[in-house]
């Protein structure tokens, strides 16, 4: 339960192989193939709707796929084996495998039927069987970590929304995922908190070794924390190279005019 | 009036409040099942969850009444009159308040869910640690008004010889010949026990509100605001 934030062996972490996501007759993801390191940060950027979300709730089994198959770890995500067919994973493997996966959502999504401290302890009591002393202290370092010691006791919704989405953070680290995934994280908060939200991200992608995939519009945090960058498009990955590459020399006419587009808009 | 007269009408008020509190709590284990029920994942459980509402949304209390207190007794099965009263009532009312069970669960925020899926609580944990305790909070004003309802449906069962309330009043009325007065009295008294209940279940309302961090305003019928 004590181990730090885990080290996997294999040097693959998420492995999407082939994988399809329709809604209805829409396409979303076409045979989309990628892979991510171990403590690789990977932002996916590239149009609305072009399913980078999707990945994400693909991923934390929020969606189930169509065709294809994702490994996180060297485990299937949503099929598991028996009698030598792969058939969909029932809930209890699917518990198994989220235990790797964390995810900090758009809109926080914190509960309002509880305190600051006990969003935070609740899962890790639960779903991980920690002692509930053991899961305050956990808590409290967490919230000390992202700025947020004295309001421990605080009700989430007498929070800013910067400093709930510093409570999700809390949250989701305090499963200890290998894999955190970051939903546009800042989209939903205004300006002038985006930046402790950040900054707080930074920290945790500087001194741990979680493997993260972000989706964001903020450029310049892409630029400054990716390892890699992906452009989507229509479901597909156009492009993919480390930050300034993609950046300054986008390969893709696509790529250039997304971030044209992007760049224009926040002047 | 005599002591004897006030004895019946004591006995009537303990009988009526008994049929309410009795009847809403049978009702509300119902409204529970039937409504998260009618929200399972499972086609057989929501089957039946529906047959259920919608039979007995549809059913007149009264009728239900007559079936088990004259009916089934012929099929040699004899329940308690006050037992058959709180059944009928309870299904009846259940069958409205599932409705109300399952809007509100349908109304807590999807992202709730997906919060709980993604700290990985089991089904159930997400059921009772965060959609429940949330969803509770939007139930307690409709099952206000289930309250009240069933509360006013529990006349019907004077005329199954239940001595409530209504059933004393009608005693009385025979006796003493004081129709005016006496129904007269009996609305005052109705309105008296549901004005108790509406305040109570608004102090219910304000301590639920309260747990999610939120305000209801002061007053019994207090004004439309936006929760802080």
């Amino acid at each position: 339960m004590s181990e730090p934030y885990s080290s996997p062996s294999a040097d693959v972490m998420i492995q999407f192989d082939r994988v399809v996501k329709k809604f209805g007759d829409h396409v979303v993801l076409r045979e989309l193939n990628f892979s991510v390191k171990p403590g690789e940060f990977v932002t996916l950027i590239g149009p609305s709707g072009s399913g980078k979300t999707t990945i994400l709730r693909l991923l934390m089994t929020l969606e189930q796929v169509d065709g294809g198959t994702i490994q996180v770890c060297g485990d299937y995500l949503s099929h598991m084996q028996r009698g030598g067919r792969f058939v969909p994973a029932d809930e209890r493997y699917l518990r198994a495998r989220r235990k790797r996966i964390g995810m900090v959502f758009q809109q926080f999504n914190l509960f309002p039927n509880m305190n600051v401290l006990q969003n935070v302890t609740e899962a890790p009591v639960r779903s991980l069987g920690l002692s509930k002393a053991d899961a305050a202290e956990r808590a409290r370092d967490l919230l000390d970590m992202v700025g947020l010691s004295d309001k421990v006791q605080a009700h989430p919704m007498r929070l800013s929304g910067g400093q709930q989405q510093r409570v999700a953070i809390a949250r989701a680290l305090a499963m200890r995922p290998q894999v955190l995934l970051l939903d546009e994280v800042t989209s939903a908060l205004d300006p002038e908190l985006v930046a402790g939200v950040l900054s707080v991200l930074k920290e945790i992608a500087r001194t741990t070794d979680i493997t993260f995939l972000c989706v964001t519009h903020e450029m310049q945090f892409a630029r400054d924390v990716s390892d890699r960058v992906m452009m989507f498009d229509k479901g597909q990955v156009i492009e993919d190279a480390p930050p300034e590459q993609l950046f300054t020399q986008p390969a893709h006419e696509r790529t250039r005019s997304f971030l044209h587009a992007v760049i224009d808009r926040s002047g | 009036m005599s002591s004897g007269l006030m004895s019946f009408i004591w006995e009537g008020l303990a009988n009526t409040l008994l049929l309410t509190v009795f009847g809403a709590l049978l009702g509300l284990v119902f409204a529970f099942i039937a409504g998260l029920g009618r929200s399972s994942e499972r086609k057989w459980v929501r089957g039946i969850a529906m047959v259920y509402t919608e039979v007995f949304r549809g059913f007149p209390s009264l009728v239900l009444l007559f079936v088990l207190i004259f009916i089934i007794p012929t099929f040699g099965f004899q329940l308690n009159p006050l037992i058959a009263g709180i059944l009928a009532l309870a299904l009846n009312i259940g069958a409205y308040a599932a409705e109300v069970v399952r809007g509100a669960v349908k109304a807590v925020p999807p992202g709730q869910l997906e919060a709980a899926i993604a700290l990985n609580f089991t089904p159930v944990q997400r059921l009772r640690k965060v959609i429940l305790p949330q969803a509770v909070v939007a139930m307690i004003p409709p099952f206000t008004n289930n309250l009240i309802e069933l509360l006013k449906a529990t006349s019907l069962v004077s005329l199954v010889y239940i001595s409530d309330f209504t059933f004393a009043a009608q005693l009385i009325r025979a006796s003493t010949g004081e129709t005016a007065l006496v129904f007269f009295g009996l609305l005052v008294g109705y309105g008296i026990i549901a004005l108790v209940f509406t305040t109570a279940m608004k102090l219910l309302e304000r301590m639920a509100a309260r747990s999610l961090g939120r305000t209801v305003p002061s007053g019994l019928f207090g004004r439309k605001e936006v929760a802080a």
